[in-house]
């Protein structure tokens, strides 16, 4: 605690004003204290002019008043690190809400913080270093288990310079206040450690050799991603669409799908509703990796819509740090942010009551950078052990009038190396996933040939030119070979890119499938067709798609599938003659 | 400890200015000037100086008038005797009733725990087969009415608010035209529905601050019963009327504005109102259920007041032609309801639209002077029947009757197969004898 007090002297709506009597750091968290009820209302400074600093109060402000003391901390806002993460529920500032529930009832209370972690669970510890070894922040003294992984104990990352162990607890059953070690600096003075630790959000945590070019593909299980618009271990990818386009949906297949070992969702100013789904069926879904329930591997920050703005801003940076964290271990984590425009939205309103100069929309001069600086915390680390870490970042933006062009938008698209823009053309045509394949764009490498993958787009492209060109000229103005490549960017379309979310054996699909199945569709995009008419053409794809959507809807491996595919290849042969179009020499080479 | 002060130092629009002190933020005054009294609430503290909303306006107060702090917050009475009764935006009484003065709640209070929240699971019945049937309400959801100006919205309301199925209806009318108050009082009461109804009404001619407040009065209301076990149903209309309030007194008090003149925590203003719809766990637990209207200026759908509410709602109801739009038209939340109700609903819903669809193109070839084959001339039937039996907001059928009477429309129109109806469903729900 600080010995620097202070009182308010301004409110403004989020924003109180205090005259302080002593030092203050930037960032620092304090407590407004309300007299009459002793409710203190966590707040943290945002700017400082002279003896006056501001602080944007995470709660109501309702009933602050003039002369209202604050007590500073001399911290700023920090995350509890350690284990029992997995699983949690919390508010934008490390607060679970079931606990809460339980102290509050059903409304949130203000002025109520609780442990983060469980204070009271007995974690089974066991030492991986011993009495005199030299450690530096971030390196592992041993371990807990925590659900299907060994959970690292490692040196607190604010430790600067290196330590010695004094002593160790080699095993045995501790709870997260418990000493486990102790350590000391050259000077010897000795610092004792925890399961647990504090580490301020704001701050990304730097405990790595060197950052590394994101290479391995993370799969989601959605063709049109994984094929087409390939996001990598590390990477960033952002899903902006206007409402009703299906991002939450696109995030929540995504946050039970992918291949990662933890899965940290930010319910960022959205419906709440939305998140309740998340909690309610997660602990129902196995996880296909570990066989262990999906809850098991997730954490949700939720600071839903009605929830306090500044806490808002805060929870995106809660749930990087977590995400951080476990990234330390050597693990692949997926962090959601749904949605970023929310935690924008939420600068916009601090800095309209700091009555500094608006930029575009209103929105911070310095929204571009603080974005960045966000989406730079995603990537792949070599640790210090050799090993590598990932966070992958994906933002939901939730742009104005579905408009891309707002600042928000535009300030994401410089940072991330992906981009699956969602569309209102396609969802209402339930195209799903709405995600628009010509639009959209992905700089990382995917599971499939490129050549075969840049084969396949070029056909879409110029199927969607021909559709274009259509509309005015008509079916009789075009040409047969032109028609055959509208059927078949339509056919591609249908059958590949997009995907039954309902259907148990589509809703999913392994790489495996993704290649074997890819190849047929490629073999089909690249052969030769010759029909008397473009009606009979027509028919004939409208029979091609209805046979290859059965097959997407059987089981890999099947007999079904199998039967399946023998009736989808025998009708490809019927209708190809034999020849390969240009552009598709790669085929030879056995693709 | 009510402090008194005979000395306002700025008057701007409806926000004055009193150095005092000791004052809380959002607390409420009492500001008498010589046409009456006004209650007032506090919205910033800067030093000693004190900013205030003036519900009733800033026309006619005076630099010594007299500003008499409460040292509360706004209250709302919320108990049975406010059912059939009528009130203003600052909760006096509209109608001739006495003032309610029991069972005082604050509004605008803190929101739902999202752990302690439940997928919600029934429907809400309306009698009206284009939601019932199509779009179905479920308790606990949050849906807009997008519309323009001239559509019969406040008549759907109103139809909404005698036919619904709930315990408690809350009516939050905000800068109503006079007409359209007396048409809810009128229709209300002679059906009978007014018993079962707390309105609060604020009418184009009231103080813009009072249109602020309706909204948070009817939630703060609702949210008292529903605690009580009560599934109640809010209606909020417009809620256009609300954000250009919103807009009127944040441009009065210099704040920059975003989009068109909107502030910018326009989103975080209407989600709070919004969130507010809630499904309680457990036997006493009640809902909340929110239908508002929301006209769109120019019948632009991206004018930031629909599309804020867009991305806020689980869905909305397009109010075009005097009728539910099928298309655009959606409930997010029909899935959790549907595959219950009956077992041909959803194959039904499907069918139904997908052929009003192919009537829409068709009717768009008629136009253009194509000839018609007899398959065309069977969906212009159908395209006739289903707007005059389906979508005629003055039908009032249950469920069961809109499917039974939607088999009976494609009976009389198609052939089982041209239906694309499954096999089984047609062989147990198509009309015998057709």
């Amino acid at each position: 605690m600080s010995k620097t007090k202070g009182v308010v002297i301004g409110v403004n709506g989020n924003m109180a004003t205090i005259e302080v009597s002593g030092p203050v750091i930037m960032n620092e968290v304090g407590y407004i204290v309300l007299p009459e009820t002793k409710t203190r209302l966590k707040s943290e400074v945002i700017r400082i002019r002279g003896s006056r600093c501001q602080m944007q109060v995470f709660e109501s402000t309702r009933d602050v008043a003039y002369g209202n003391e604050v007590e500073f901390t001399g911290e700023l806002l920090v995350a509890e690190l350690g284990p029992g993460l997995l699983g949690q529920i919390y508010d934008g500032l490390q607060n679970p809400l079931p606990e809460l529930a339980e102290e509050a009832g059903y409304f949130l209370q203000r002025g109520i913080y609780l442990a983060p972690l469980n204070i009271e669970k007995k974690w089974d510890f066991k030492a991986s270093l011993k009495v005199g070894d030299t450690v530096t922040a971030g390196d592992y003294i041993g371990s807990v288990p925590e659900n299907s992984f060994d959970h690292k104990i490692m040196v607190p990352f604010q430790m600067q310079g290196s330590y010695t162990i004094k002593s160790i607890k080699e095993s045995g059953s501790f709870t997260i206040r418990e000493t486990i070690a102790e350590i000391t600096d050259e000077r010897g003075e000795s610092y004792p450690l925890t399961l647990s630790f504090y580490w301020p959000v704001k701050r990304a945590v730097t405990n790595y050799t060197e950052k590394v070019k994101p290479v391995e593909p993370m799969i989601t299980k959605i063709r049109i991603i994984d094929t087409f618009l390939p996001v990598s271990k590390g990477g960033t990818f952002c899903t902006p669409g206007p409402f009703g386009a299906g991002k939450t949906v696109l995030q929540q297949q995504m946050s039970r799908n992918s291949d990662v070992d933890v899965v940290i969702i930010a319910a960022c100013g959205e419906r709440a509703g939305e998140v309740v789904e998340t909690l309610k069926e997660f602990p129902e879904l196995t996880d296909p990796k570990t066989g262990r329930s999906l809850m098991e591997r997730t954490i949700i920050i939720c600071n839903t819509s009605s929830m306090p703005v500044a806490a808002r801003e805060a929870s995106v940076y809660t749930a990087v740090t977590l995400a951080e964290y476990y990234r330390q271990m050597g693990l692949d984590v997926l962090m959601l942010a749904d949605s970023t425009s929310r935690w924008a939205q939420a600068m916009r309103e601090m800095s309209g009551r700091l009555e500094e100069i608006p930029g575009e929309e209103a929105f911070p001069a310095y929204l571009e950078s603080t974005i960045a600086g966000f989406y730079e915390r995603a990537g792949a680390v070599k640790l210090k052990n050799g090993s590598i870490g990932t966070i992958t970042i994906g933002g939901a933006v939730s742009p104005a009038g579905g408009n891309f062009e707002e600042p928000v938008t535009q300030a994401t698209l410089k940072v991330v190396g992906n981009f699956l823009g969602l569309s209102r053309e396609r969802s209402d045509a339930r195209k799903y996933p709405a995600i628009h394949p010509v639009d959209s764009w992905s700089k990382y490498e995917g599971i499939i040939n490129p050549e075969a993958v840049a084969f396949a787009r070029r056909i879409l492209y110029r199927g969607i030119e021909i559709e274009q060109m259509m509309k005015v000229v008509g079916e009789e103005g075009t040409s047969d070979d032109d028609y055959l490549l509208y059927l078949k960017g339509e056919f591609f379309d249908a059958v590949y890119l997009q995907q039954n979310g309902f259907d148990p054996a589509d809703a999913s699909v392994t790489p495996e499938r993704q290649q074997y199945v890819f190849n047929h569709v490629i073999d089909i995009l690249a052969s030769g067709m010759q029909f008397p008419t473009k009606e009979e053409s027509r028919n004939q794809f409208n029979r091609l798609r209805m046979k290859f959507l059965d097959w997407n809807g059987t089981m890999w491996q099947t007999p079904e599938f199998e039967q399946r595919e023998k009736e989808v290849v025998s009708m490809v042969k019927e209708m190809a003659d034999g020849s390969y179009l240009a552009g598709s020499e790669f085929l030879k080479r056995g693709n | 400890m009510t402090k008194v002060y005979n000395r306002i130092e700025n008057i701007t629009g409806s926000v004055i200015a009193v150095n005092a002190t000791g004052v809380k933020n959002e607390e409420l005054a009492i500001v008498t000037t010589r046409f009456g009294k006004s209650l007032a609430q506090v919205t910033k503290i800067d030093g000693e100086r004190v900013s205030l909303q003036v519900f009733a306006g800033g026309r006619g107060i005076s630099t010594d008038d007299e500003v008499r702090f409460l040292g509360r917050t706004m209250r709302v009475a919320a108990s049975e005797s406010m059912l059939g009764r009528i009130f203003d935006g600052s909760g006096t009484a509209r109608d001739a009733g006495p003032e309610i003065e029991e069972n005082q709640v604050s509004i605008g209070g803190p929101s739902f725990n999202p752990a302690r929240r439940i997928i919600p699971k029934n429907m809400i019945r309306t009698g009206i087969p284009m939601i019932d049937l199509f779009n179905t309400l479920v308790v606990s959801q949050k849906l807009p009415i997008f519309s323009s100006s001239g559509e019969p919205y406040n008549e759907l309301l109103a139809r909404i608010a005698m036919q619904a199925e709930v315990d408690i209806i809350v009516l939050g009318g905000m800068g109503l035209k006079y007409d359209d108050y007396l048409y809810f009082k009128e229709t209300l009461e002679d059906g009978g529905a007014l018993t079962r109804t707390v309105m609060f009404v604020h009418t184009a001619s009231d103080p813009t601050v009072e249109c602020l407040m309706v909204p948070d009065m009817s939630l703060a209301v609702a949210e008292e019963f529903a605690m009580k076990g009560k599934n109640v149903l809010v209606l909020l209309t417009d809620m256009t009327n609300f954000a250009d309030a919103m807009k009127e007194l944040a441009i009065t008090q210099e704040q920059v504005p975003s989009n068109r003149g909107y502030p910018g925590d326009l989103y975080s203003q209407l989600a709070s109102r919004y969130e507010k719809a809630v499904d309680i766990e457990g036997e006493n637990g009640g809902s909340i259920t929110i239908l508002a209207v929301t006209t769109m200026p120019g019948d632009d759908v991206t004018h930031p007041v629909p599309d804020n509410t867009g991305y806020i709602t689980e869905g909305q109801f397009y109010l075009k032609g005097g009728r539910i739009e099928p298309f655009g038209s959606l409930s997010r939340l029909k899935q959790q309801v549907n595959g219950t109700t009956r077992k041909d609903h959803r194959t039904l819903m499907d069918a139904m639209i997908k052929l009003y669809a192919a009537y829409k193109d068709t009717a768009e070839k008629k136009s253009m002077g194509f000839n018609m084959s007899a398959w065309d001339e069977k969906l212009l039937q159908y395209g006739a029947l289903f707007e005059k039996q389906m979508m005629d907001l003055n039908i009032n059928i249950s469920l069961e009757d809109a499917l039974d009477r939607g088999w009976e429309i494609l009976a009389t129109c198609f052939a089982k197969e041209e239906t694309g109806i499954k096999t089984d469903l047609i062989a147990e729900f198509w009309p015998k004898g057709m």
